[in-house]
């Protein structure tokens, strides 16, 4: 699979995931069990294996296969002119990339939106807007992604723009809510030791509350890239690109072919970006909050 | 910030909180010496947590003043007021994101402190608490157990040396055993380091351990009594603290002394080798029936009576009768008298470092000194008692409450008394309790043939104390202890002393 394209910064929580130095730090053999193998007699010494071999290897190796043998199946396939044409010129690499592009920006978005707004929501201050806000997300969450694409783009014309929109509004209230949940779920006394001690309101937030609700918003987020990458299919209704692209294009010209790989490639990147989201949320959990001895 | 403690000093606190009618602490006024431990103890919901709080203003008061060292915090920075006061509480609220390290480093890292400082300072807590730095310095606190992070919690509050420490129920959530160790490890840090330390819970035990004075804390955080555990055992101020105390306090007052506290406790010693004649006149000139063979290092080695030594021809080695239990320098009264009592001769051995010998206890000896000591609490409980009924301010208490204040002092005075009159067999044993509940000075002339003297001096010390303590009420209350004293056969020297 290509690396995503640089205007993807929302990118980075899931790319930097394979790189993040915790990983490759503790040599364990392949064959250790789940969770933190046998790390209850040391602790110091042998930091537990973070993740295991099996959930580091399994889904890219099914990945591959499936690739692979789409491709050997196209490689054999015979094409007719029109199927080759929706397929010639790097326009399946275009909308792989479109669509990588799509999830990535409205990801970012999401994230901008949600945790900072779920951050408010738990303080004191804003609290009394919680029910507002939460009508307003489950609002942009219930209604069909289909009919609020049509809508945004009687609005904002055809283009990128109402498919992101669109997106971000679908995605937001998943990780809004678990930000809002995974904060609440802090345990009063520890906020009060965090305060008794001498942290400001900001330190509290930034050392303490957020550490410890990133395992939460974390699931959140893993949940909306899912989301993001189906609902960018329907980028395409509004003239947004991506995969989408070619699976309209199979149905309304009845190329199966086309279709299939359309449909291929997005599952293949849900799974993806499924898998590395669980790394991310693996890696980036904070030490000390895992579960096991 | 000091190495040492500083003052405390809680001027008329109050905290009200909205749609509640009634204070959660009503016009708290005390004053905390620097370097010494005071424990609020107090039922559940009694406000003293709430009191805590206000110390280092988690909780805001409503309204009086906090002064550490002589200074109003009430108008500071909260966040850099905490900042200079320790704070340790219930299940030590680690963070359980961070190692023990960083944990115990966060105050100083806030501070401002460098890294290698705070680095040092990590290691330092971490020894200073008892937890081994390389094992335990980069664990999680999932990895230690209840007590272990609890030592963690104590570590952090401790890190950038605040004069003030405040602990809100620390050793709530551990096991009976750790527990007795971690308050140990308290009272050896504190030995150290003479924080002020204000230290709160309901478990009166732990008061008693732990603190220089106790404040027991009635509804809405009300000063009970405010004294050293001494006094609070041997003189609870109400019915509602002596509720509190609960029963035994004559036996937990044991608990409060260590041997090595006593002096007087000693007896005849000789060593090993010396020629016997020579022993021999070393008791006879003593007062005791009784001596101690000592070791070539010193060690008690065979109890030796009179009739041992006028019968023995052999070495003295293989007279008398060998020493049974001993008991060190540093154990309780309630130790020794456990080993006095399990001795078959009523006497044991007091040992120092090595075993070394350092004195002997007899039941005669530890009872006499035990009664002297419940005399003296509760003289010194009185006059605590006085002092802080003169300066609990009056217009805010009920008139009625005042009443019933002054007829409770005036019962415990009485009672004793009456009770050891009422029993006439007793009456050796219970005099000089009593009298010591009646008059301060009672002790030395408490002799049966001294009592027709006594009594009228010791009413008119007495009595007039009595007054004082009620005055503040006014009128209705001073009546009450006026009653008492017409009731009395003695009411006529009262009236020509006074």
């Amino acid at each position: 699979m290509s690396a995503p394209p640089g205007t993807a910064p929302g990118a980075d929580a899931t790319s930097a995931a394979p790189g993040t130095p915790v990983a490759p730090a503790s040599p364990y053999p392949s064959g250790s069990p789940d969770g933190s193998p046998g790390a209850a007699p040391a602790p110091y010494e042998a930091r537990p294996l973070r993740i295991t071999w099996r959930k580091l290897t399994l889904l890219p190796s099914l990945l591959v296969v499936v690739l692979v043998s789409t491709w050997l199946w196209f490689r054999h396939a015979e094409l007719d002119a029109i199927s080759a044409n929706a397929l010639a010129n790097g326009q399946v690499w275009l909308a792989l990339r479109q669509h990588i592009a799509l999830t990535a920006v409205s990801t970012f978005f999401v994230l901008v939106i949600a945790v900072p707004l779920g951050v408010l929501l738990t303080r004191r201050r804003f609290r009394a807007a919680t029910p507002f806000v939460r009508a307003v997300a489950n609002a942009g969450q219930a209604t069909p992604a289909i009919g609020l694409l049509a809508l945004l783009v009687i609005w904002l014309g055809i283009g990128r723009t109402a498919a992101l929109t669109g997106m971000i509004a679908y995605a937001v209230l998943p990780v809004l809510s678990n930000t809002m949940a995974g904060l609440r779920a802090n345990e009063p006394t520890l906020l009060e030791a965090a305060r008794g001690i001498g942290m400001s309101p900001a330190e509290v937030l930034t050392r303490v509350e957020l550490p410890l609700a990133v395992p939460l918003i974390l699931a959140g987020v893993r949940t909306a890239l899912v989301l993001n990458v189906g609902t960018a299919t329907l980028a395409a209704f509004g003239g947004g690109g991506g995969l989408g692209v070619l699976i309209t294009t199979g149905i309304t010209n009845q190329r199966v072919p086309v279709l299939v790989l359309g449909s291929i490639l997005t599952v293949a990147l849900a799974l993806l970006v499924d898998w590395l989201a669980s790394l991310a949320e693996v890696l980036l959990r904070p030490r000390g909050l895992e579960e096991g001895p | 910030m000091a190495d040492t403690g500083a003052a405390i000093e809680l001027v008329d606190l109050t905290k009200h909180y909205p749609g509640n009618p009634r204070p959660s602490v009503d016009g708290v006024t005390m004053r905390i010496r620097a370097g010494e431990t005071v424990v609020f103890v107090g039922p559940s919901g009694c406000g003293k947590s709430t009191t805590l709080k206000m110390i280092n203003r988690l909780i805001e008061p409503s309204s009086g003043s906090v002064r550490i060292n002589g200074e109003d915090v009430t108008g500071l920075d909260p966040v850099k007021l905490r900042r200079e006061i320790g704070y340790a509480i219930q299940s030590s609220g680690l963070f359980p994101h961070m190692t023990v390290a960083q944990n115990i480093a966060l105050v100083p890292r806030l501070a401002g402190w460098s890294g290698r400082r705070v680095r040092a300072r990590v290691t330092e807590m971490l020894e200073l608490v008892g937890l081994d730095p390389g094992e335990f310095r980069d664990r999680y606190p999932r990895r230690l157990s209840g007590g272990q992070q609890q030592r963690v919690g104590v570590a952090r509050a401790l890190a950038a040396d605040p004069p003030v420490l405040l602990m809100d129920e620390p050793f709530g959530a551990v096991d009976p055993v750790t527990r007795g160790h971690l308050q140990d490890e308290l009272l050896r840090l504190q030995r150290e380091l003479r924080k002020t330390i204000v230290f709160v819970t309901h478990d009166i035990d732990e008061a008693i351990k732990l603190g220089d004075r106790i404040a027991v804390l009635g509804e809405r955080s009300r000063i009970a009594q405010f004294d050293t555990p001494e006094a609070i055992l041997a003189h609870p101020a109400d019915d509602f603290v002596s509720a509190f105390v609960g029963t035994g306090a004559a036996l937990r007052r044991l608990d409060l002394t260590r041997l090595r506290d006593l002096d007087g406790t000693g007896c005849p010693t000789a060593h090993q080798g010396e020629p016997i004649q020579q022993v021999r006149g070393r008791l006879r000139a003593s007062a005791a029936d009784e001596m101690l063979l000592l070791d070539r290092r010193g060690r008690p080695l065979r109890w030796l009576r009179r009739e041992d030594l006028a019968h023995t021809e052999g070495p003295l080695t293989e007279a008398g009768t060998p020493v049974g239990g001993t008991v060190t320098r540093d154990a309780t009264l309630r130790e020794a008298l456990e080993a006095v009592l399990t001795d078959s001769a009523g006497r044991v051995a007091i040992t120092g470092p090595n075993g070394v010998y350092a004195g002997a206890v007899h039941l005669e000896g530890l009872l006499d000194t035990v009664r002297g000591l419940l005399a003296a609490d509760r003289r010194r409980a009185r006059e605590h008692q006085e002092e802080l009924e003169a300066t609990r301010p009056g217009p805010t208490l009920p008139e009625a409450e005042e009443v019933t204040a002054g007829r409770v002092e005036g019962d415990t005075a009485g009672r004793p008394e009456g009770q050891a009159a009422g029993r006439p067999e007793g009456e050796a044993a219970g005099r000089p309790q009593g009298q010591a509940a009646g008059r301060p000075e009672g002790d030395a002339a408490g002799r049966p043939q001294g009592e027709a003297a006594g009594r009228p001096q010791g009413g008119a010390a007495g009595r007039p104390a009595g007054e004082a303590t009620a005055s503040p009420a006014g009128s209705g209350a001073t009546g009450i202890p006026e009653a008492d004293i017409a009731e009395e056969p003695e009411g006529d020297a009262v009236g020509s002393a006074g």
